[in-house]
């Protein structure tokens, strides 16, 4: 039992909390443009202070590309080098889609955290917390990207299309990983665990890049797995790749790949950015 | 300026006003009710039933208008761990709306005002409980907010970084900030808030400032320390006779306490120790403490209740 006339001061360091206080107007809420580069810069401010998180980046684009070219190259196409020049921007491809898969797994960990209802109790655009950590990883999928080409030109890839080529298809690759990564950050608001994001991410990425034309020619699949890796995107965005790496793209090519992407970002960006508006 | 509570699925028809310009606490134990209560103000949650209005500002209807009055500093810590103090400021500011300059300007004034510049570029994750808490306090005031919302804002505190809390609270205050607190813990909604609000099992079981619930219940609380442990059993005998109540023996040997209704009593009861030739050290008359004021009003003990209780 206590009584109320022991109970001492408290002796207090005083924290000068009354110059704390701000005087200054209250500035006016943020344009949605720069409410999602100030969570762009968060995500930068990750990868610089936690770099770990950058060995899967690293390490899926350079075993890939050893071992499909290595391995594979001689029984596919008779010899490795030639088998690299349509490869390595198959490889590419597949690394990027499955780095991608990282942003819905960073997604799902980051928004269990009280930074989270501290966001998402400010007076700013709500999908400015996704497109911005989208964008922020798009320094990561640009990371992973240089090293893939990076390791293939020392191999032996020679894009006839030279630099510009390269610049462009990376470009077009960063574009689709933008939208395909919806689909991730939707999975990552309605599974429970990062490891349950990843699993079932990772059930659609290994058949929609196994079944593409990222391997081998499709000509040589029986006819009802030719049908599905004719309709399968990824295999659209591995023949537009080689054709900007390689000088031979069409409108057409490209064209399928951007419009497949504005239907990703128009289907799955609703979705994500209802699905965390209504996360309670 | 009037803010009204509706109700939720964890909050069973609370109907509340917090009177601007004061500290609001809101008290009780785990799953009581209290943070949901705070997440439907802050507009993370909606209500199933029932309407809330922050600062005139109704929390479905116009989410915006309210999130640009209040600011939150959460239960679990509404800091990025993997980012330094300086950059939660800095991100906080712009994203409040300020410029780059004007988002590390306002940084700097808080970090320094909260004993945080020696520390600003250290990853939050190496801070301890105590910094992290002040960290968390400073976000919550890069913008001066209307309404400022602390969900148990010392737990897991040691004394010391409670008090420095307590500080900046108080401080705020005198600033004219409201405040809305929860708390689990009875002696800090006795020293922060003007008005309490007790909440069990999702409802408001009491409201009022400290002294009106205290007096609700009705009772003192005497404690009578003996010189001479011997003299216990014939002391209790004299006080309970003189109190007309009982009188129940302490843990400490020579003590002796009892629930008095009428402070008239204590002195009658006093005089007649003395007469008994019945030596004491020490004679205090208290006020009952909220554990008390818990217990009264819902029959059972505020740590009774956290235990069976899953988190809120």
């Amino acid at each position: 039992m206590t009584t109320t006339h022991m109970s001492t001061l408290h002796p207090v360091t005083e924290p000068s909390a009354r110059a704390a206080l701000s005087d200054r107007a209250r500035p006016s809420s943020p344009t949605p443009l720069s409410a999602s580069l100030a969570f762009a810069w968060r995500a930068l401010l990750k990868i610089k202070h936690v770099p770990e998180q950058l060995v899967d980046v690293v390490g899926i684009p350079i075993l890939f590309t050893l071992m499909f070219t290595y391995l594979f190259g001689g029984a596919l196409s008779g010899s490795t080098g030639d088998y690299l020049q349509s490869l390595l921007p198959g490889t590419l491809v597949m690394t990027l889609v499955l780095v991608s898969v990282y942003t819905g797994v960073g997604l799902n960990t980051d928004i269990t955290k009280g930074i989270f209802d501290r966001f998402r109790s400010l007076p700013i655009w709500r999908p400015a917390a996704l497109v911005g950590a989208l964008l922020g990883d798009a320094a990561r999928n640009l990371l992973a990207a240089a090293i893939v080409i990076a390791l293939g030109l020392a191999m032996g890839f020679r894009p006839d299309a030279g630099a510009v080529g390269v610049l462009l298809a990376v470009a077009l690759l960063l574009v689709f990983s933008f939208s395909i990564a919806w689909i991730w950050t939707a999975l990552a608001l309605i599974l429970r665990t990062p490891s349950a994001v990843s699993n079932v991410s990772l059930l659609f990425v290994f058949p929609l890049t196994f079944a593409s034309n990222v391997f081998v020619d499709p000509e040589t699949m029986p006819g009802w797995l030719r049908a599905f890796v004719e309709v399968n995107p990824i295999s659209h965005l591995v023949t537009a790749e080689r054709g900007l790496m390689h000088g031979t793209a069409t409108a057409g090519q490209v064209g399928w790949v951007l419009l497949a992407s504005a239907a990703l970002v128009t289907l799955f960006a609703p979705l994500t950015v209802w699905l965390y508006r209504s996360r309670a | 300026m009037v803010k009204v509570f509706g109700d939720t699925r964890a909050v069973d028809g609370v109907d509340l006003t917090v009177p601007s310009g004061s500290v609001f606490g809101l008290l009780g134990p785990n799953g009581a009710g209290k943070t949901t209560t705070i997440r439907v103000l802050t507009t993370l949650m909606r209500p199933d039933r029932g309407t809330a209005r922050v600062l005139g500002h109704d929390v479905q209807g116009e989410p915006d208008a309210v999130r640009s009055h209040i600011s939150l500093t959460g239960q679990f810590g509404s800091v990025d761990e993997d980012l330094t103090g300086r950059e939660n400021l800095v991100l906080l500011g712009l994203l409040l709306g300020h410029s780059r300059a004007a988002a590390k300007d306002r940084a700097g004034e808080l970090l320094s005002a909260f004993e945080l510049a020696q520390a600003a570029d250290r990853l939050v994750k190496t801070y301890s409980g105590g910094m992290r808490r002040r960290l968390d306090i400073a976000a919550s005031l890069v913008v001066t907010p209307d309404l400022l919302i602390l969900d148990e804002p010392t737990t897991g505190l040691d004394p010391r970084s409670r008090n420095q809390v307590w500080a900046i609270v108080r401080a705020l205050v005198a600033r004219g900030t409201t405040v809305l607190l929860t708390t689990q813990y009875l002696d800090e909604a006795d020293q922060l808030a003007d008005r309490i609000a007790v909440m069990d099992r999702g409802r408001v079981i009491a409201e009022g400032t400290s002294a009106e619930l205290k007096t609700s219940t009705g009772a003192g609380a005497l404690r009578v320390r003996l010189r001479d442990p011997a003299d216990r059993p014939q002391a209790r005998l004299v006080l309970s006779r003189a109190l007309g109540a009982e009188v129940h023996p302490g843990s400490d040997p020579g003590s002796l306490s009892a629930r008095v209704s009428d402070p008239d009593a204590v002195s009658h009861a006093l005089a007649e120790l003395s007469r008994s030739d019945v030596a004491v050290t020490e004679f205090a008359l208290g006020q009952p403490s909220l554990d008390e004021v818990f217990l009264a009003l819902t029959g059972r003990a505020a740590e009774d209740q956290a235990a069976e209780e899953v988190a809120a």
